[in-house]
């Protein structure tokens, strides 16, 4: 009998406890990634229970929100920062759960470090107090992120009670027109089913656009799932996934790995497999795509006007016009000559290698606007030393960006790295919300790193397609 | 651990009848920057306030409400529990909006505080009533899942499983979870990846 099962029924199926008279589930977690902003409220909830960690060995930590990435001298000059280091470290020798710190090689975004070290892997239940925490379903898990008393929880006892969401399988099929990245899919996606389109879904990516891509093009278009308001998006295991999965530090090895891998591609869903919807998209239809606004689905093609009031619902007007005057636009202007301040290429969203190496390779011969200051903040020390081992840095650095050590840095801005007053930056992070970048009046534009470079050179927004 | 049973909740209102507000600008990141929850009341959307010299949470008229009407999607984005832990502490009890992002949702169930859905038209109609009369005494009750405000009384929904463990007493999630604690060793030796694959 064909199993009708959708790899994310599957998955939960594997990993449900029990099920309450109220329909909720008990659901195992198969790794829970921790960090230091969401953690030590937790810790402090078990030490007032008088609980232990339930399963050590299915819990790593980093450290990423509040690393300064100019100088992570100890003590911080930030105080609080400081505060919350020694917190995490002190939480983690006490609870016993591993800790990569900066002084280990393998720290930096969780979301990129759980992949890079093959933490991450298909059919895992996933969790972390960390929205973004949906990246992880580019290998085919079930990710999503939770708050402090759900981090509490798990830590106490490895499971949380969950409602089944339903499963909405996206397709986008095609190939992808040159200048046209993983980022723009998921900017596309969004901007069609809107910031609360996926609200009670979990997100399958599914299509020929999908299959053709790396596991890092999949982990930014997963990254953003929760910009749409799915909680979870996931992309079925194949021959990608596991070839990523092969050799890494934390991967099954020999024979133990190739049963791995026959599980790991038969969880992904069938011909047959039922969903609750579905919707289908055209990869012809996308174009580098830009936020104007301040949610990532207010966003326009490159080439494209922003919206004009009178084509938009009633309900919307309000929304829209908050938008245009925070970001200082115009409704029907052009989005592409908008002057930035700001470049920032990084965040779990665009901070892997392959991001890095993009970037590069339109920065090289170039230079940084004079009134632009460039910043690239690599995603973890592994992605920072492989880019350096090529040189990249160089070419940044010629360019007129900065280089930094890993962290979070400009997504959320918890470190030093800041907007000051009503700078515009193009970033290649995830959130465009007011004062996401640390200014409360500070404006951020979303796109592609190959865009956020090539706007850093020509010092406005510019169509990566028109930029040689 | 003996939790308290929340039925009904009864005081003023503030309205922010506004779509899409995300946790950033409920509580900025800056305020994250602790670890306790302690203080983070005084923040709630400090920066928006600081921008809008007329916004609600800074309006005297308002100050003592503990029931905040929402719109659309409220609380999207980030999944930091310091959002509805910087409502809490400002005072907030209650939270009726067209709609919740799920992560928050979830939160405000873990704090025990209701986080309840009503049409459009009915925020709209008790928004006016409580800007009109913002003295007016505005009661949730959770059992027959309506809001009484003076003549005005409005359907609201909330999913049953969030709703009963308020009225019972049983949002102590974590206390549930560890009544399970065989079941989860037992589950935890039939989980593949945990078992070599075997």
């Amino acid at each position: 009998m064909s199993d009708n099962r959708n790899l994310f029924n599957k998955v939960w199926d594997q990993h449900a406890v029990r099920t309450l008279p109220n329909g909720q589930t008990q659901l195992f977690i198969g790794l829970h990634l921790i960090h230091e902003v969401t953690s030590p409220q937790a810790f402090e909830i078990l030490r007032d229970r008088g609980l232990k960690v339930a399963f050590p060995e299915r819990t790593i930590a980093t450290v990423d929100h509040i690393v300064p990435t100019a100088s992570q001298a100890r003590p911080f000059v930030d105080l609080l920062a400081e505060q919350m280091m020694s917190a995490i470290e002190k939480n983690c020798a006490e609870f016993g759960v591993t800790l990569l710190d900066l002084k280990d090689k393998r720290q930096g975004i969780v979301h990129v470090v759980g992949p890079e070290q093959g933490l991450t892997q298909p059919g895992m239940t996933i969790v972390c107090g960390d929205s973004h925490t949906s990246t992880h379903g580019a290998f085919g898990s079930i990710a999503i992120g939770i708050g402090t008393s759900n981090v509490a929880e798990v830590l106490a006892t490895q499971t949380m009670f969950l409602n089944r969401p339903k499963v909405r399988r996206v397709v986008v099929d095609g190939k992808l027109a040159p200048g046209v990245y993983a980022k723009d899919v998921i900017l596309y996606i969004i901007q069609k089913l809107g910031v609360q389109g996926g609200v009670g879904y979990a997100y399958e990516f599914a299509g020929t656009t999908f299959d053709a891509m790396s596991m890092e093009e999949r982990m930014t278009v997963c990254n953003m799932s929760i910009e749409g308001g799915a909680r979870c998006g996931y992309i079925n295991p194949d021959q990608t996934t596991v070839e990523y999965l092969r050799g890494r530090p934390n991967s099954p090895v020999g024979a133990e790995f190739d049963r791995a891998a026959a599980w790991w591609l038969s969880l992904a869903s069938g011909p047959n497999a039922v969903f609750d919807d579905v919707v289908v998209f055209k990869a012809s239809d996308i174009e580098p795509t830009v936020t104007w606004g301040i949610t990532p689905a207010q966003s326009v093609g490159v080439s494209q006007p922003l919206p004009k009031l009178a084509e938009i619902g009633a309900e919307d007007q309000k929304l829209i016009k908050e938008a245009l005057e925070f970001m200082d636009l115009k409704e029907g202007q052009p989005i592409k000559g908008t002057k930035i301040d700001v470049a920032f290429i990084g965040s779990c969203t665009n901070s892997r290698i392959s991001d890095l190496r993009e970037a590069a390779r339109i920065a090289s011969g170039h230079h940084v606007a004079p009134h632009v200051k460039a910043i690239v903040v690599p995603g973890s020390q592994l992605v920072r030393e492989q880019a350096m081992k090529e040189g990249l840095h160089e070419v940044f650095q010629a360019a007129g960006f900065e280089w930094r050590e890993a962290g979070c840095s400009m997504c959320l801005a918890m470190n030093p790295d800041k907007l000051q007053g009503r700078e515009m930056c193009a970033s290649s992070s995830n959130r465009n919300f007011k004062g996401r970048q640390g200014s409360p009046t500070g404006r951020t534009l979303l796109m592609s790193p190959a865009m956020v470079t090539a706007a850093a050179i020509r010092g406005f927004v510019t169509d990566i397609r028109e930029f040689a | 651990m003996a939790i308290k049973e929340i039925k009904q909740i009864t005081g003023t209102a503030l309205p922010l009848l506004l779509d899409d507000i995300d946790t950033d600008r409920i509580i900025p990141a800056r305020f994250l920057r602790c670890v306790t929850f302690d203080g983070l009341g005084e923040h709630a959307f400090e920066d928006d306030r600081k921008q809008d010299p007329n916004h609600p949470f800074d309006q005297v008229r308002f100050r003592a409400a503990s029931i905040l009407i929402a719109g659309r999607n409220f609380g999207c984005g980030s999944s930091r529990e310091h959002a509805p832990q910087s409502l809490m502490r400002w005072g907030i009890q209650a939270i009726v909006a067209e709609s919740f992002a799920e992560i928050f949702f979830g939160n405000c169930g873990s704090l025990g505080i209701p986080a309840v859905v009503a049409s459009r038209t009915d925020l709209e109609r008790l928004a006016q009533a409580v800007d009109q009369n913002p003295v007016l005494q505005v009661t949730l009750n959770l059992e027959t899942q309506k809001i009484t405000a003076g003549e005005l009384v409005i359907p609201v929904t909330m999913p049953n499983s969030a709703r009963e463990a308020l009225i019972t007493g049983q949002w102590d999630y974590l206390g549930r979870l560890l009544s399970a604690a065989d079941d989860i060793r037992a589950h935890a030796a039939k989980v593949p990846y945990l078992t070599g694959w075997k």
